[in-house]
């Protein structure tokens, strides 16, 4: 138990720091999720084929590959891409985008494929009564979507975000590949140096456990927020 | 929405603080996974053969320097991606290499070897001392055909993307059960473990572990250097860079002159591995 | 966009991906009785057996798979009494120690999946069996495992299509599974996009066939409701 100590000689500070990043890069990761998933839900259900077909190519590619191919696909190629972006904008600089950001994002879009479906799914079973009386109102698409809309259907998404949330969570397990210091890395840094993988291994499956069992806490509070009213 | 734009806001700042302009200092990567070239003490600072050798070529060249932790199988793509401007990593000059990136000339060199757990029947071959495979000699290739019958189906750990692997696959030693692993210190503990017949790395490496594990490793066979083992360790620089690659050749050349390379060397090797 | 760095790593994929089917299946079988077992220890009325199976299938649901597989492999590899024993001859290959995993890690989701089914299955359908005389034993045979079967089918070509992604993870102990091997030659070519593509088509045509093989088995074997 010593070597979990705070300080100096053990590692517990190293690894409840790594245990703030993992949430931290969660959190970031399921907002980025949200962002793209806002961006795809309506390409997806829209009756447009072409912007169907980018909607669906999104889910099935990202949900159909191994997240550790994607997080090598931005580890590797990430950087250059944007760099490539910014050079036809006439920016020649290099830039560094911090793992953090890297790591984030790559978790970010394969979140995003996961609530995409979530939330198509969850518009669809909203009351079709509802998008009716908002183009009568008169109402335009953008305002009634963002206004009438969406807050249903995050009520209703909520149990299925939770799961994406799982999802998501034990995904950054993954991103050690960027160097970023999760509790993962973290792990496998203090299993290295103390050649002791089993406690160290065991330890970091207490904490996303502990990740685990919180979250649920919270979401259990956030559902029956959000279902008074109802 | 309130909380949507002030967390949108949140992310850009980050991510723009993070486009940082390039300041007048040179960023050095390095694994700081492969004792004793280059590892971590206890406290996490970096710290090796390498390491040293950094400040006094940095001084040389009167610049600044930073020295950036990376892992090994991302290291040349790192480079690239200019996350730093400089290897020094225990990386090894070879043609494949080159064809991506550029090297400065080596400043250490250091031979392979495999080793074994004590009590394997791989102890005790036939073999001289060291052989090179740049040009090899009749000895040399008699070795080859030693080690190719001794390792027959037998399983040898690497590190992945090493000078060592490309030695195991090119078939001088025969058909091989190769495993890679993604660091050094993997290939240790699966070789103390027993789940690995031999292991093939520096030398160095694997007197370092014995000497901190206190495990029973032992090298066996010829040292290996030369052919698919590179001529020597150098900077890794990106291609274009050619500034930066006369400017660590002129470093290098004053700190092996001023004897700073075999003194460093001798503090972390125990023996002086200078070129 | 090298074409030619695509054709020629296609091979060595599609020999990588070979593996990762092997890996899948196996996994998947001993995976589906892990599951079946847990499951009806899950609708046991025994508190204790209930809190186990509960415990279990928590654990390996609530940790990434990274974790499970590195405890096996590094884990049980580090204890010196445990490489004595018999069970080293099995835990000493990567292969196996990644099949375990595997198989722990989809028995916890198969559990939960046919748990489920079991609870919901129409009880019109055992009462129908009572009153016919069947006994209990041969009604959770005969009629309760099929119907439960039946209507994993769906949640379960799920679980099949996340395994698949999951065996990506063989990799990170020495497997050269098609991941595995896709990292190699990016690492060795830095042509990253490239090889996703023929990489990530493997993965993709892999996805599909599975998902078409569960359509036609719910078309088959499914029944009006």
């Amino acid at each position: 138990m010593e070597l979990l100590a705070f300080g100096k000689t053990g590692w517990g500070d190293e690894l409840f720091i790594a245990t703030l990043m993992t949430v931290a890069v969660s959190i970031t990761a399921m907002f980025i999720g949200f962002l793209f998933a806002l961006l795809f839900t309506p390409l997806k259900l829209s009756k447009n084929k072409f912007l169907n077909f980018i909607g669906n190519s999104y889910t099935t590619v990202i949900r159909g590959v191994p997240e550790l191919l994607v997080i090598y696909l931005f580890f590797f190629g990430g950087s250059g891409a944007v760099m490539y972006v910014a050079s036809i904008f006439g920016y020649n600089e290099y830039i560094e985008i911090n793992a953090f950001i890297t790591g984030s994002f790559a978790i970010g879009i394969i979140s995003g494929a996961y609530s995409t479906e979530v939330f198509r799914g969850a518009i669809k079973s909203i009351d079709k009564g509802q998008f009716e009386a908002s183009q009568v109102l008169g109402l335009k698409r953008f305002v009634y979507f963002f206004r009438v809309i969406m807050p249903q259907m995050l009520r209703l998404a909520i149990p299925n975000l939770s799961n994406v949330w799982q999802i998501t969570l034990k995904d950054t397990s993954l991103i050690s590949v960027t160097g970023l210091v999760e509790i993962m890395r973290q792990s496998y840094i203090a299993a290295g140096s103390t050649r002791d993988p089993l406690f160290f291994y065991s330890f970091a499956a207490v904490l996303y456990l502990l990740l685990t069992f919180l979250s649920m806490k919270l979401i259990n509070r956030l559902e029956i927020k959000y279902s008074r009213g109802f | 929405m309130n909380i949507i734009k002030k967390f949108s806001l949140g992310l850009l700042i980050t991510l723009f603080l993070t486009i940082s302009a390039n300041a007048d200092k040179i960023k050095i990567g390095t694994e700081g996974a492969y004792p004793p070239w280059n590892s971590k003490d206890a406290s996490g600072k970096l710290i090796g053969f390498e390491v040293e050798l950094a400040w006094a070529l940095c001084r040389y060249m009167g610049k600044q320097c930073v020295i950036v932790e990376q892992d090994w199988d991302g290291m040349i793509p790192a480079l690239i991606m200019r996350k730093f401007d400089a290897i020094m990593a225990g990386m090894s000059i070879t043609a494949e290499r080159q064809k991506a990136i550029s090297f400065s000339q080596g400043y250490a060199d250091e031979v392979a070897s495999l080793a074994v757990m004590k009590g394997s029947s791989l102890e005790g071959m036939d073999t001289p001392a060291g052989i090179n495979l740049t040009k090899p000699n009749a000895a040399a290739k008699k070795a080859l055909k030693t080690l190719t019958a001794a390792l027959a189906g037998k399983t040898v750990c690497v590190q992945t993307a090493t000078i060592h692997q490309n030695f195991l696959d090119s078939g001088d030693v025969g058909k091989v059960n190769v495993r890679t692993y993604k660091t050094q210190d993997e290939v240790n503990l699966d070789l103390a473990s027993g789940r690995c017949d031999a292991a093939l790395a520096a030398a160095v490496a694997f007197s370092d572990y014995a000497e901190k594990s206190g495990k029973p490793v032992v090298l066996v066979g010829p040292t290996f250097s030369g052919g698919a083992f590179g001529n020597g360790v150098g900077v890794g620089i990106r291609k274009d860079d050619t500034e930066l690659l006369n400017a660590f050749n002129k470093a290098i050349d004053k700190a092996r002159k001023n004897g700073d390379i075999s003194r460093i060397a001798t503090k972390w090797f125990g023996f002086d591995a200078s070129m | 966009m090298d074409i030619n760095l695509m054709i020629t790593s296609l091979p060595k994929l599609l020999d990588a991906a070979v593996v990762t089917i092997k890996l899948l299946s196996v996994s998947l079988f001993f995976g589906l009785f892990i599951g079946l077992l847990f499951a009806i220890l899950r609708l046991s009325k025994n508190k204790i057996i209930n809190k186990f199976a509960y415990g279990y299938s928590y654990v390996f649901r609530g940790t990434p798979l990274l974790v499970q597989i590195f405890i096996i492999y590094f884990g049980l590899g580090q204890i010196e009494y445990f490489r004595s024993t018999f069970l080293w001859v099995v835990f000493k290959e990567p292969y196996w120690c990644a099949i375990i995993a595997f198989a722990l890690n989809t028995g916890a989701y198969t559990s939960e999946i046919l748990r489920s089914a079991f609870q919901t299955i129409k009880p019109g359908f055992i009462e129908a069996g009572k009153s016919l005389g069947i006994s209990s034993k041969i009604i959770f045979y005969k009629i309760q495992i099929p119907i439960a079967i039946r209507q994993s089918l769906p949640a379960y070509g799920n679980e099949i299509i996340l395994m698949m992604k999951g065996t990506s993870l063989a990799s990170t102990v020495t497997l050269m599974d098609l991941t595995g091997v896709a990292k190699y030659i990016i690492s060795t070519t830095f042509k990253p996009i490239e090889v996703f593509i023929v990489a990530g088509g493997i993965y993709l045509f892999m996805t599909f066939i599975i998902h078409n093989i569960i359509k036609f088995l719910e078309k088959k074997y499914g029944y009006s409701q």
